[in-house]
């Protein structure tokens, strides 16, 4: 079983991030759940969603203590909340960062990858909201999803022109990631 | 048919849709909101052709909802925590009018202090309301369960309403895989709600609620009695007949592996998955453990537990305190069989059960030293 857990802040779409990550890998086959931290819903305030995929059907009902990979949709959540709590020897994080290297994050050793989500954001759907290009992101580093079934299901939970616009920018990431490697 | 990774709330908004109710008065409150929005969504968007009551508060959703389904027509409600509090007047009310109403509860701890998250104080607080109460493990149970709900409420041998009690956010907020059933399959299971009594009926008028005396009282609430009696054989033969069109059985309780264990475990709801992992771990170990799942908790399956405890010392855990005298489950367990039995009170207002947890109760049972302890509490 992977468990996967997100940062974000109110209003950036951490929930939904994880709930999209579940319905793509159940498409391919897999057993997902995915749930919030159950907190009061504040704009702004730190948020903090779950997702589990598994070969099996998925009878945990507590929240994830131990995640193989964090996903940061906002770097500034670093100085509120311990980003790396509990996470695996081998887990790695996911940021979204104009920065290259997070030195925090590298001091304690810990595989991290960033990249800057904000600024596809900003160029390709008008607006600073990163979910969905944190999702081809982790698609790129990890292959826990694959980039079709993401943005099939980001077709099915957008009106039409958000979906467009957020599968251009998702698979834009995804495809410079993959070309790199 | 479908599988849908989606939330309980959701799964149980589908269920009602496809019961095809005729009135749903409701009052939003978190965690159940989502029901009433997808309903409002359903209504609104034409798929769904019911009448949609915007009420101004919980007591008078409950009150629409009576007056509807005393005039004969099929009835969904949904609630949570204060808005179950607030409308306790008309939900005893309900079961004496015998008004099959079926009522979803996004189960929430009781203030105070004010907390939004999961615990069953709020619908075990009304266990002598006269309700049939099914507690749902997954989603995809909460989406069969309310289906099922309405053929057990309008079964001619029981008249009651029911309540489908989901854990809030731990089920009503989490997606996962649940299997919707097609409309037609749900008809031919569910078919309309011929109404056996109804004030409406100009050939027959009646009256419901009326004053009843001394000389009358009584009477009327044995026959609560006895329906919610008739209740345990309609719950069974429904979920078995559910389980032969559609592959998935229910019951009054479910046994796991409680056939040679030596501790079982007592548990109403969505801790029951993570308990059964536990016993599956404990299992590899040798440990002799066992789960008896409460699905539902009224009508009390007395005769079902007593069945399938043997000489089991029984660990009961309760999202929910009496207090001073322990859970609602242990007091119900106490007062039907003899086996030790021991109390653990877990998981108020949202505090996390995790398999650690669990595996303490075990470890306690083996040696106990007090008959009701708190679980998970700070030192």
């Amino acid at each position: 079983m992977i468990e996967i857990r997100f940062h974000g802040r109110g209003g950036q779409g951490a929930v939904t991030a994880a709930e999209i990550l579940a319905k793509a890998v159940f498409e391919e086959g897999k057993y997902s759940q995915a749930f919030p931290s159950f907190g009061v819903e504040r704009r702004g305030a730190p948020v903090t969603a779950f997702a589990r995929i598994s070969d099996n059907p998925i009878r945990r009902r507590y929240q994830i203590y131990e995640p193989k990979y964090v996903v940061v949709l906002d770097e500034t959540l670093a100085d509120v909340v311990n980003l790396t709590s509990g996470l695996k020897d081998d887990g790695s994080v996911l940021v979204n960062t104009e920065r290259t290297t997070i030195p925090s994050l590298e001091e304690k050793n810990i595989e991290t990858y960033t990249v800057d989500a904000t600024q596809v954001a900003l160029d390709t759907i008008g607006r600073n909201i990163v979910n969905t290009i944190m999702l081809g992101f982790l698609s790129a580093k990890t292959g826990v999803v694959s980039i079709d079934s993401l943005l099939k299901i980001i077709d099915d939970t957008f009106p039409a022109k958000i979906a467009k616009s957020n599968k251009e920018a998702t698979e834009a990431v995804y495809n410079a990631c993959v070309e790199q490697k | 048919m479908v599988v849908k990774v989606i939330s309980s709330a959701e799964a149980i908004a589908e269920a009602a849709k496809r019961a095809r109710p005729d009135v749903i008065p409701v009052y939003p409150i978190t965690p159940q909101t989502k029901i009433s929005e997808k309903l409002a969504d359903y209504v609104a968007d034409g798929e769904l052709d019911a009448h949609y009551i915007k009420v101004e508060s919980e007591h008078s959703a409950m009150s629409a909802a009576i007056g509807a389904s005393g005039a004969g027509v099929r009835v969904f409600t949904a609630t949570s925590s204060q808005g179950l509090a607030y409308m306790h007047e008309p939900v005893f009310a309900a079961a004496g009018m015998r008004v099959p109403i079926v009522m979803a509860d996004a189960n929430r701890a009781l203030s105070s202090p004010i907390n939004i998250w999961n615990d069953q104080q709020d619908s075990l607080a009304e266990r002598d309301a006269g309700w049939i109460q099914i507690y749902a493990e997954t989603g995809q149970e909460a989406f069969d369960t309310t289906i099922q709900a309405f053929k057990i409420a309008e079964n001619k041998n029981v008249l009651l309403p029911v309540m489908v009690c989901v854990d809030g956010f731990i089920l009503t907020h989490t997606v996962d895989p649940v299997e919707l059933i097609d409309q037609e399959d749900i008809d031919e299971f569910l078919p309309p709600y011929e109404p056996e009594h109804s004030y409406l009926d100009p050939e027959d008028p009646m009256s419901l609620g009326t004053l009843a005396d001394p000389d009358h009282y009584m009477e009327i609430r044995h026959d609560i009695e006895v329906a919610l009696e008739n209740a345990k054989d309609v719950i069974t033969e429904v979920g078995q007949e559910f389980g032969e069109k559609f592959g998935r059985s229910y019951g009054l309780v479910e046994e796991y592996k409680t056939e040679d264990a030596e501790i079982i475990l007592m548990a109403m709801g969505s801790i029951c998955d993570t308990i059964k992992d536990v016993i599956d771990q404990q299992r590899e170990a040798g440990v002799k453990v066992g789960l008896l799942r409460v699905r539902v908790y009224r009508p009390f399956p007395k005769e079902a537990i007593k069945a399938a405890v043997g000489d089991a010392t029984l660990a009961v855990l309760d999202k929910d305190i009496s207090f001073s005298a322990g859970g609602a489950l242990y007091l119900d367990t106490k007062s039907a069989v003899d086996n030790p039995t021991y109390n653990y009170i877990v998981g108020l207002g949202g505090r996390d059960i995790t398999p650690s947890h669990i595996e303490e109760i075990i470890e306690k049972t083996k040696n106990p030293e007090k008959d009701v302890e708190w679980i998970g509490l700070k030192e």
